[in-house]
C-alpha cells in the first residue's frame, strides 16, 4: 500500500497514541494513511515524527501524540473537559481493528446495536428501540452533534450498580476523531467523556485509540479499562465482519433507517469533504 | 474464598473463568491492568506470580499461577463429580497430555493474538502458521473421536482438556483465521458453547 493522495484526509491531526506509551531513548515505527511514520524519542525526551525524510509536525494534547501528513488548516479539536481538574484520564490501550476507520466512527456513534452486540450491558433485547435523537452539522465549527439520545442500559458503567436510562450525545471532531458524552454514574449532573481516535494504517486497518475522562472516584484503573476493553472487543468482531470492510458512500450499497440519523449525517458529511481514504470505490452498479 | 486475579481480554484467564463458571464457584474477581498498564510485572503482582505470569488463583492460602495448573487444581479440590479430570488410567494420560499442547504449541494462537490486537512484538504470520498447524493437530483429533463417536476431546464427558483448548479455538478470528477450514473444531465448539454454566468472552462470534 502506498500513501493516499486524499489531500483532505492528509490535511488532518491524528492521534499516534498516548504520549507515556513512547519512552526516552525509544524509537518506534508505525503507519498513518498508508505511509511509514517513525517516531523518535530522545534520551531527554524530545520526540520527532518523520515519514521519510520529511519532518512532521506534532502537538501534544491531551495526552496524546498528534502528527499530520499534511498541512492542517486548524489546531488540535479543543476538549474542554480535559481541564476539569476532577476528572480522570484513563488511556485504554491501542486496538488493532481490521477494518476502515470511518466504519469505528460510525460503529461508535450508533446505538441500535447496543441490545445485541453489548447484550445485558449496554443494552438488552428485551428494550431495543433507539428513541428519537436529534443529528446537527454546526458550520462554524465543522463537527457533527448527536443530541438527546437515550438508551436503556443494565450495566452503563464500571462503577454501574444497576440499569438506568443513560443519556448520550456524541461530536464528531474530525473524521477519525469522536467523542462521546454519557451519563455519569455516580455524577448525574455530568457527562463522562469517552473518546475514540483512529489511527488509519491502511484504508481497511486501523488502530483505535480510546481515551476516557470520567468522573469516577470508585473505580480502579484495571476496572475502567478492562470495562472499555471488553466492549470495544465486542465491536470488534462486527466490524471486522462487516462487508464492504470499506465504508460505501454510494446511495444505496446500505440502507439506514430512523435509528441511523447520526450515520446518514456523517456520511453527507464525509461526501461534502470529498473524502476518500478508508471509503469503498464507487462501482458503476449501485 | 477463591481469589481470582483476571484480565478481561485474556484466553488464558478465559479458561479459568470458563471452569468457574461451569463448576459455579464462588470467587471474588481482581481485576489486573495487563494492557496497557502491564500491571502483571510489577512488584507487587509478581509476588504472586514470578515471571508475570497470568492468571493467578489464590485459594486457601495456595497460590497457584498460569492456566494448567488452576484448572487441575480447581478441579481436583472443588468438582465433587470427579469428571472434570478424571482419575483412572485411560483418561488421566490423555487429558495431560491436551493439557499440555493447549499450554505449549497452541499457544502460538494466543502469542498472535496479542500481535495482532495490542501490535506486541513477533513475525504475526509465521505465528498464525503455527498456530494453524496446532489446529490442524486437534481438527483431526477431533475427526478420529467423531469417527469413534466420542465428542469430547478425551472420554465421554468433556473434562479440562476441552476447556484448556477452547480459548484459542474460538478466539482464532482475533488472529485472522476462521474456522472454515476445521470443521471438527467448529462442531466441538458449539458443543462446548451449550454446556450448562458457559460463560462466553468479547470477540467470540455467537452466531456460529
Amino acid at each position: 500500500m502506498t500513501a493516499t493522495e486524499d489531500r483532505v484526509a492528509l490535511d488532518q491531526w491524528y492521534a499516534l497514541g498516548a504520549m507515556q506509551d513512547f519512552r526516552a531513548g525509544e524509537e518506534a515505527v508505525t503507519r498513518l494513511l498508508g505511509e511509514d511514520v517513525r517516531i523518535r524519542c530522545s534520551t531527554g525526551g524530545d520526540i520527532a515524527v518523520t515519514a521519510g525524510t520529511r519532518k512532521l509536525p506534532i502537538r501534544t494534547d491531551y495526552g496524546h501524540l498528534w502528527t499530520s501528513l499534511g498541512s492542517p488548516a486548524r489546531p488540535v479539536f479543543d476538549l474542554p473537559e480535559s481541564r476539569e481538574p476532577d476528572r480522570r484520564a484513563v488511556h485504554c490501550g491501542p486496538v488493532r481493528v481490521r477494518a476502515s476507520g470511518l466504519r469505528l466512527i460510525e460503529n461508535f456513534l450508533d446505538l441500535a446495536h447496543f441490545p445485541y452486540v453489548h447484550s445485558d450491558i449496554l443494552g438488552t433485547e428485551e428494550r431495543p428501540e433507539v428513541a428519537r435523537y436529534e443529528v446537527e452539522q454546526r458550520r462554524d465549527v465543522d463537527e457533527l452533534w448527536a443530541t438527546k439520545c437515550e438508551f436503556f442500559q443494565p450495566k452503563a458503567a464500571a462503577a454501574a450498580a444497576g440499569g438506568q436510562i443513560s443519556k448520550y450525545m456524541y461530536r464528531v471532531v474530525t473524521p477519525f476523531n469522536v467523542m462521546l458524552y454519557k451519563t455519569a454514574p455516580t455524577a448525574s449532573d455530568r457527562w463522562d467523556v469517552i473518546a475514540l481516535f483512529v489511527q488509519p494504517l491502511e484504508p481497511a486497518l486501523s488502530i483505535a485509540h480510546p481515551f476516557m475522562l470520567v468522573i469516577d472516584d470508585t473505580s480502579t484503573d484495571a476496572e475502567l479499562i478492562g470495562f472499555q476493553q471488553m466492549i470495544f472487543l465486542q465491536d470488534k468482531i462486527v466490524l471486522e465482519n462487516q462487508r464492504p470492510l470499506l465504508l460505501p458512500l454510494q446511495p444505496g450499497r446500505e440502507t439506514p433507517t430512523r435509528a441511523d440519523l447520526s450515520s446518514v449525517l456523517y456520511r453527507r458529511w464525509l461526501k461534502e469533504k470529498q473524502w476518500r481514504f478508508g471509503v469503498e470505490e464507487p462501482t458503476a452498479i449501485a | 474464598m477463591l481469589r481470582f486475579h483476571d484480565y478481561v481480554l485474556s484466553d488464558s484467564c478465559y479458561k479459568v473463568r470458563l471452569l468457574l463458571g461451569l463448576l459455579g464457584l464462588d470467587h471474588v474477581r481482581q481485576p489486573v491492568d495487563y494492557y496497557p498498564g502491564r500491571e502483571h510485572l510489577q512488584p507487587r503482582f509478581r509476588t504472586l506470580s514470578p515471571l508475570g505470569e497470568m492468571p493467578v488463583l489464590e485459594d486457601d492460602g495456595l497460590v497457584l499461577w498460569g492456566a494448567e495448573a488452576v484448572l487441575c487444581h480447581l478441579a481436583n479440590a472443588h468438582d465433587r463429580s470427579g469428571r472434570w479430570l478424571p482419575r483412572e488410567a485411560e483418561a488421566f494420560g490423555p487429558v495431560m497430555m491436551w493439557l499440555a499442547f493447549a499450554a505449549g504449541k497452541l499457544q502460538a494462537l494466543s502469542k498472535a493474538r496479542e500481535t495482532a490486537l495490542f501490535g506486541a512484538e513477533g513475525d504475526l504470520n509465521a505465528m498464525r502458521r503455527q498456530g494453524r498447524a496446532a489446529l490442524r493437530v486437534l481438527e483431526d483429533h477431533l475427526t478420529d473421536r467423531g469417527l469413534a463417536g466420542g465428542t469430547w476431546i478425551v472420554g465421554e464427558t468433556a473434562t479440562i482438556a476441552d476447556i484448556a483448548a477452547f480459548p484459542a479455538v474460538a478466539l482464532s478470528h482475533d488472529c485472522g483465521i476462521g474456522l472454515e477450514d476445521y470443521p471438527a473444531l467448529d462442531l466441538w465448539q458449539r458443543r462446548v458453547r451449550s454446556l450448562p454454566g458457559f460463560v462466553s468472552m468479547a470477540g467470540i462470534p455467537d452466531y456460529f
